[in-house]
């Protein structure tokens, strides 16, 4: 399976971001060979929809899990639709939630919390 | 570093010269003013020292290269914003135009390109005593975005070191910058005033303040240029469960003070004292947190 | 209701202030109510605040509407030349379907138009309301966009076209504060142009930036400085008269008619003391309006 989560910069020990929409790089950890790879957030500067643009970079990265400390109901509704569970981090590095998470120690994501625009269709 | 945002929803009600007190009496060595349609905290902040510059960019705007234009009008009929203006040179109207890029699409001579627009500009000033101040300027024509409003905070918390409390000066109405002005704040104080506008507005601030979960708190200014007003404020917050820190009298003394570019706590008046009792009140709620 | 009687009977008037609470609203209602027969127009979709004071009757609502994409699922093959399109992010391919974020579209029309398929078609959705109706001799349109929405120009542009195909005669364009591109729809045809000040450097500050808005399009204007405190020096007044700006009047802060401000009523029609006041001002415009 491959897992997912904002990061502040392209390492495994790095710290997460907070901030789904606009955080500067992604971590996709795959289980299967035990490493990551790093990419841009297409989204990081962008002046609106940052949530729904991070949340498609998400599904066209092949991720089946998302990590992360909260999410918009914009990019959560996206990532609903494509069947990608939604987990919350803890404090700590990414590669200890990522570990932490494979451990079953982490919990679904349950507030999400209004965006700067909400309701899709 | 904990946060503390006034925000008012209806203009005028007082925020800006509230905010500019609550910072001196503070003494917070961050602070940021997010009202960036109309900047005005700095005119009372007096700030020496550095000012950094940055451009903001807002979307790309399209641009039409009229050596290449043959005029076939197609960007004219698919612009749904009336951007595109005719004549012996067509050219497109900045201020109308949104980005949307389709005219650059469509051009079937590839005339036109969407070229980076400088919107804004951000500042952000470093005084070697009273620490840091952000804020910015949006160009005429330009609105207020959520992505401005975090880049403004985004500065502050980046550029204030040890500071333990930062104060923001917030955006008006009840839209995006709002949203964005609110996000990772630990108190937002809500100035009113006792108007039927006035109460309308802080409802509806309430209502999006509620859901993204920070803690809030309303005081009442100008609360005696209408008692009754001010006394049905009070009884909606105690109804709503929102803790109620405080009125400010009018006061023509104040006025007075702002006018020499003051804050309310440089000088003793009576809507001074009445505001550093809110500000008690706003910190000993925040303390026990 | 007391009847007006002017030379100059056909006029736009654009009321404007940089920042809300300057007062606008309170001079554009009783400039509306003073030179009847006459209409008053809320472009303060955001927030729109003049038919609190009006309490307008036999309200006719108008639904605004814009355009937004879906995609016939049968025929979409999830290529996602739109998503890549849409400079604002409002669409999202989930792999199975394409997902519409109506309230971040701009409703550009791109999206249908470039798809390789033809697969995306429009329909309208409500972003608010223009409500017309009557008080006296008083037409209202108000125009209120609905919470959550981000843009008000479709509103502002519903109601320009009201006011433009009704050939009504004396029109106040209560506009939006600030100097975005809503205020500047509001006072796209104006005939011209009121700012309100009021005496604080803020204020003064605030002043400044509509002034330059109105000249960019180059728009005669006048200042009324609002709220004047007795004996005190006024930063406005002193900027208008370094500048050489027209001062249509001088409202000074007085407590009645705060008051009745602030409870919804129209000064005046409350007091004849305040009919004079605002109809002196109206005379004044139209002096500078006859120009």
């Amino acid at each position: 399976m491959k897992i997912i989560l904002p990061v502040e910069k392209e390492q495994e020990n790095t710290d997460i971001c907070q901030s789904l929409g606009r955080t500067p790089y992604f971590m996709l950890y795959d289980t299967n060979t035990e490493s990551s790879e790093f990419f841009q957030n297409p989204a990081s500067n962008s002046p609106s929809g940052a949530g729904i643009e991070a949340a498609q970079a998400i599904v066209d990265s092949g991720a089946n899990t998302l990590l992360t400390p909260r999410c918009g109901n914009n990019a959560y509704s996206v990532l609903k639709k494509t069947g990608i569970a939604v987990f919350r981090t803890i404090p700590g590095p990414a590669i200890s939630n990522i570990h932490a998470f494979l451990e079953g120690d982490l919990s679904e994501l349950d507030t999400i919390h209004e965006g700067r625009h909400h309701g899709e269709n | 570093m904990k946060q503390l945002l006034i925000l008012s929803g209806k203009g005028g009600t007082g925020k800006t010269t509230l905010a500019s007190a609550i910072i001196r009496l503070s003494e917070a060595k961050a602070c940021a003013d997010c009202d960036v349609d109309a900047p005005n905290l700095h005119l009372v902040m007096d700030y020496k020292g550095e000012t950094e510059r940055k451009d903001y960019y807002g979307l790309p705007k399209a641009f039409i290269d009229a050596g290449l234009c043959t005029h076939c009008g197609s960007c004219l009929e698919i612009c749904r914003f009336e951007a595109v203006i005719s004549g012996k040179k067509m050219h497109i109207d900045p201020r109308a135009c949104e980005g949307c890029g389709l005219c650059e699409r469509i051009c079937p001579v590839g005339a036109i390109e969407m070229h980076p627009s400088v919107a804004g500009e951000l500042r952000l000033l470093s005084d070697p005593e009273k620490g840091i101040f952000s804020t910015a300027q949006l160009k005429m024509g330009n609105g207020t975005t959520g992505l401005l409003v975090t880049e403004v905070k985004k500065q502050m918390i980046k550029a204030s070191d040890n500071a333990s409390l930062a104060v923001i000066d917030g955006s008006p109405g009840i839209g995006c910058p709002v949203i964005a002005s609110i996000t990772g704040v630990d108190m937002i104080l809500i100035v009113t005033e006792p108007s039927l506008s006035g109460i309308s507005d802080m409802d509806r601030i309430l209502d999006t303040a509620r859901r993204l979960g920070s803690d809030i708190t309303v005081c009442v200014n100008k609360a005696d240029t209408n008692q009754k007003m001010t006394e049905q404020i009070r009884d909606r917050c105690l109804q709503m469960d929102v803790p109620y820190t405080g009125e400010i009298p009018f006061d023509p003394e104040a006025v007075r003070i702002v006018n020499k570019g003051l804050t309310l706590a440089d000088e003793k008046c009576p809507a001074g004292d009445a505001i550093r009792s809110v500000f008690e009140n706003v910190m000993n709620i925040m303390n026990r947190r | 209701m007391r009847d007006v009687i002017t030379e100059r009977t056909k006029m736009k008037i654009a009321v404007l202030s940089g920042k809300g609470g300057t007062g606008k609203t309170m001079l554009s209602v009783n400039l509306a109510a003073v030179a009847t027969p006459s209409t008053y127009v809320d472009c303060d979709v955001e927030e729109p605040n003049g038919y609190l004071f009006f309490k307008p009757e036999d309200v006719r609502p108008e639904i605004v509407s814009v355009l937004v994409p879906s995609a016939d699922p049968n025929i979409c093959n999830g290529c996602k030349e739109c998503v890549r399109f849409c400079k604002f992010h409002a669409l999202a391919h989930s792999g199975e379907h394409l997902i519409v974020f109506e309230d971040v579209c701009h409703s550009c029309g791109g999206c249908s138009l470039i798809c390789p398929l033809n697969a995306i078609t429009e329909h309208p959705r409500t972003v608010g309301v223009v409500e017309s109706g009557r008080s006296g001799e008083v037409t209202i349109h108000t125009g209120r966009m609905n919470v959550g929405e981000a843009a008000g120009l479709p509103i502002i542009r519903k109601l320009m076209k009201k006011i433009s195909e009704s050939g009504q005669e004396r029109i106040f364009i209560d506009c939006p504060p600030g100097s975005s591109c809503t205020v500047m729809e509001s006072i796209r045809d104006a005939e011209f142009c009121v700012l309100v000040s009021e005496p604080t450097i803020f204020g003064t500050h605030n002043l400044e930036m509509i002034v330059e808005l109105v000249r960019t399009f180059d728009k005669p204007f006048g200042v009324i400085l609002n709220k004047r405190l007795d004996g005190e020096k006024d930063p406005s007044e002193e900027y208008c008269h370094r500048n050489c700006l027209p001062i249509l009047g001088k409202i000074p802060f007085d407590h009645e008619l705060g008051i009745l401000n602030s409870e919804g009523k129209i000064a005046s029609r409350e007091n004849g003391r305040f009919f004079q006041m605002f109809k002196d001002i109206y005379d004044h415009i139209t002096e500078c309006v006859s120009i």
